[in-house]
């Protein structure tokens, strides 16, 4: 247990050290995309948004939940990459020579991309602050905001590493995730509730757990716990089957690759 | 599990989706060998290799390291060999001192140890200098010198290196062959994969001709050669009549060092066993007989490739260049 507590440690170690050098996805990673569509969007759809529909203050404090779960979603879904370069390039190969414990390379993936993404979820929430957003449940309700946020990453992250590591040349990989992700976008709560769409658009983003995890976000930010509660119970519910999902579909996948 | 074998394999197999890569492949390496994989290009030299490593499962057979099977006892396996890639399993972002510091805490190797270790074989690859820069920036032998550098820090049992000098520079090529023989010295088994003739005939102390998957022969490079029927020496006449050819043959088929003898253009292809002695007799009794000129003389030393056109019917040397790696 403690070797392989060593192992995971020396692995994540490393991908912190390719992140540091690798100077500009430092920069895009933290000060992340997601904080352009939070500034921008918040405020460029202020007039337009009808605040009895958002049923939010403004426009920003609605976005800022859909803006903290897509960054969890942008982070999950490219969780794998690493892996899979390392797949092309023999490194994965190198490692699985070596006498680790087979769980420690992924272990260590799932503890990087969950510490960045926590951090970013604060960033997120920092920037909003700014912009005069301030969470309703306090530090107590940005813990649970955090935990719901890894909580879905985990899933996400096993699914990217699936694919990683079941795809055969990485063209293939990005394709699909570019064709995951918008949807799991539009087709959720993110951008506007789900009163304002279309009766199609949404019964699909009803089986979208993202609309699940958002709903349970948004009110942390926004309205206080006995809205939320519920939401955070609900949300809890849909992810523990998610990630049970997906860990079991990454597993196999891991198992047929490297044994 | 022969108590001299250090690696058995048997009846190995391994199916690629349709691709059958490694056809019921058998052999033993013994304790202290330098023993090459030689083929060309898909030969299935790194699937074997591979297997053997425990990275990838065999589809038929068996194969034992020092008496454990590489898919029951993968993990043992692992902590008895060390490996390097015939890719340059190298990340770019991390400096050459660090990649040896990752493995030592992957192989559990205590700090101060560790640091020894790293310390001393920094020196043996030469990569001193050049320890503390990042690896984008190594030239493609460097690579390969930090890639052997990892492999070598666990003290492995067996060392397994794929293709360990494509692409090397002569100078390179010839310090690691150095490196090979003092690993040898100190006791350790090693595999080797190749296609370049002149690296299995002077590094390796036994060979595996391997072809599309299987091996075609099996030998020390000597053996293999002398199995050829001997050192050729040609002779070429000036007026080469069946009749003068006829005398000449009988004439040198009574000499002792004579292995055979067969036609060729203008003249004759003698098998002999050395030079020494051959090369004046040969010149004497083509003296003795009337007519017989001699307009050229050829001495031909069998060499491994003429061991491989022998078994596979064609050239190592007339594979186009390496393309593409697997
Ligand atoms: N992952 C793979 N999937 C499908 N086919 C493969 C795979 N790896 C190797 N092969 C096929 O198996 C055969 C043997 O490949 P292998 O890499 O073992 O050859 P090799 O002797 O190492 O060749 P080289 O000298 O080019 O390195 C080739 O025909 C190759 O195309
Ligand atoms: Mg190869």
């Amino acid at each position: 247990m403690n070797e392989q507590i060593q192992e995971v440690l020396a692995l994540t170690n490393r991908w912190v050290k390719r992140l540091s050098r690798e100077k500009f996805s430092m920069l895009f990673t933290l000060a992340q995309p997601m904080i352009f569509w939070l500034i921008f969007f918040g405020n460029l759809f202020q007039k337009a948004a009808d605040i009895q529909v958002l049923q939010a203050p403004n426009y920003m404090s609605f976005l800022a939940a859909g803006v903290v779960v897509m960054t969890v979603l942008n982070n999950g879904l490219a969780g794998g990459i690493d892996l899979l370069f390392d797949k092309e390039n023999g490194f994965l190969e190198r490692l699985m020579s070596t006498p680790i414990k087979r769980s420690s390379v992924i272990l260590s993936r799932f503890l990087f991309v969950m510490a960045i993404t926590g951090m970013q979820i604060l960033v997120i929430l920092a920037v909003a602050f700014l912009f005069g957003v301030i969470p309703e449940t306090g530090l107590l309700g940005i813990t649970v905001i955090l935990l719901i946020g890894m909580l879905f990453g985990v899933g996400l992250t096993a699914i990217s590493m699936a694919m990683a590591f079941t795809v055969k040349s990485h063209g293939d990989f990005f394709s699909v995730l570019g064709f995951l992700s918008l949807p799991m976008i539009f087709l959720s709560s993110a951008l506007v509730p789900l009163a304002a769409m279309p009766g199609w658009m949404q019964a699909l983003a009803f089986f979208n757990p993202m609309t699940w995890v958002i709903d349970a976000v948004r009110p942390l930010i926004i309205a206080g716990w006995s809205q939320a509660l519920p939401q955070v119970g609900m949300a809890l519910v849909v992810l523990i089957a998610f990630d049970a999902l997906c860990l079991y579909g990454g597993a196999k996948a891991f198992k047929r690759s490297v044994g | 599990m022969s108590s001299s074998a250090a690696i058995e394999v048997s009846n190995l197999g391994k199916v690629y989706d349709s691709v059958e890569a490694v056809k019921n492949l058998s052999l033993t390496v013994q304790h202290g060998e330098i023993f090459g994989l030689l083929g060309p290009n898909g030969a299935g030299k790194s699937t074997t290799l591979r297997i053997l490593i425990t990275t990838l499962n065999p589809t038929t057979g068996t194969a034992t390291i020092l008496g454990h099977d590489v898919v029951k006892e993968a993990d043992t396996v692992r902590r008895l060999i060390g490996y390097v890639a015939q890719e340059r399993a190298i990340d770019r972002f991390l400096t050459g001192r660090e990649h040896l510091l990752l493995f030592a805490e992957l192989y559990h190797i205590p700090k101060q140890e560790a640091l020894s270790r790293i310390a001393s074989l920094l020196k043996l690859v030469n990569l001193e200098d050049d320890a503390d820069r990042v690896a984008k920036g190594y030239s493609g032998g460097m690579k390969r010198k930090l890639d052997i550098a990892c492999g070598l820090l666990p003290h492995p049992k067996i060392l397994f290196l794929d293709e360990p000098t494509l692409g090397l520079d002569v100078q390179s090529r010839l310090n690691i062959w150095e490196h090979i023989r003092q690993l040898q010295q100190q006791g350790i088994t090693i595999v080797i994969t190749t296609n370049y003739l002149d690296e299995a005939d002077q590094l390796c102390d036994r060979i595996a001709i391997i072809d599309r998957g299987e091996i075609r022969a099996m030998g020390s490079p000597k053996d293999l050669k002398a199995s050829l029927g001997g050192d050729g020496v040609w002779l070429t006449l000036s007026d080469a009549t069946p009749e003068i050819l006829n005398q000449l043959t009988t004439a040198l088929q009574g000499l002792p060092f004579v292995r055979a003898i067969r036609p060729r253009e203008n003249g004759l292809d003698i098998r002999v066993d050395g030079p020494e002695k051959a090369l004046p007799s040969i010149m004497e009794t083509t003296n003795t007989i009337a007519g017989c000129r001699l307009d050229g003389i050829e001495y031909h030393r069998p060499r491994l490739d003429d061991v491989f056109v022998a078994h596979t019917g064609r050239s190592l040397k007339d594979e186009p260049p390496a393309s593409t790696e697997t």
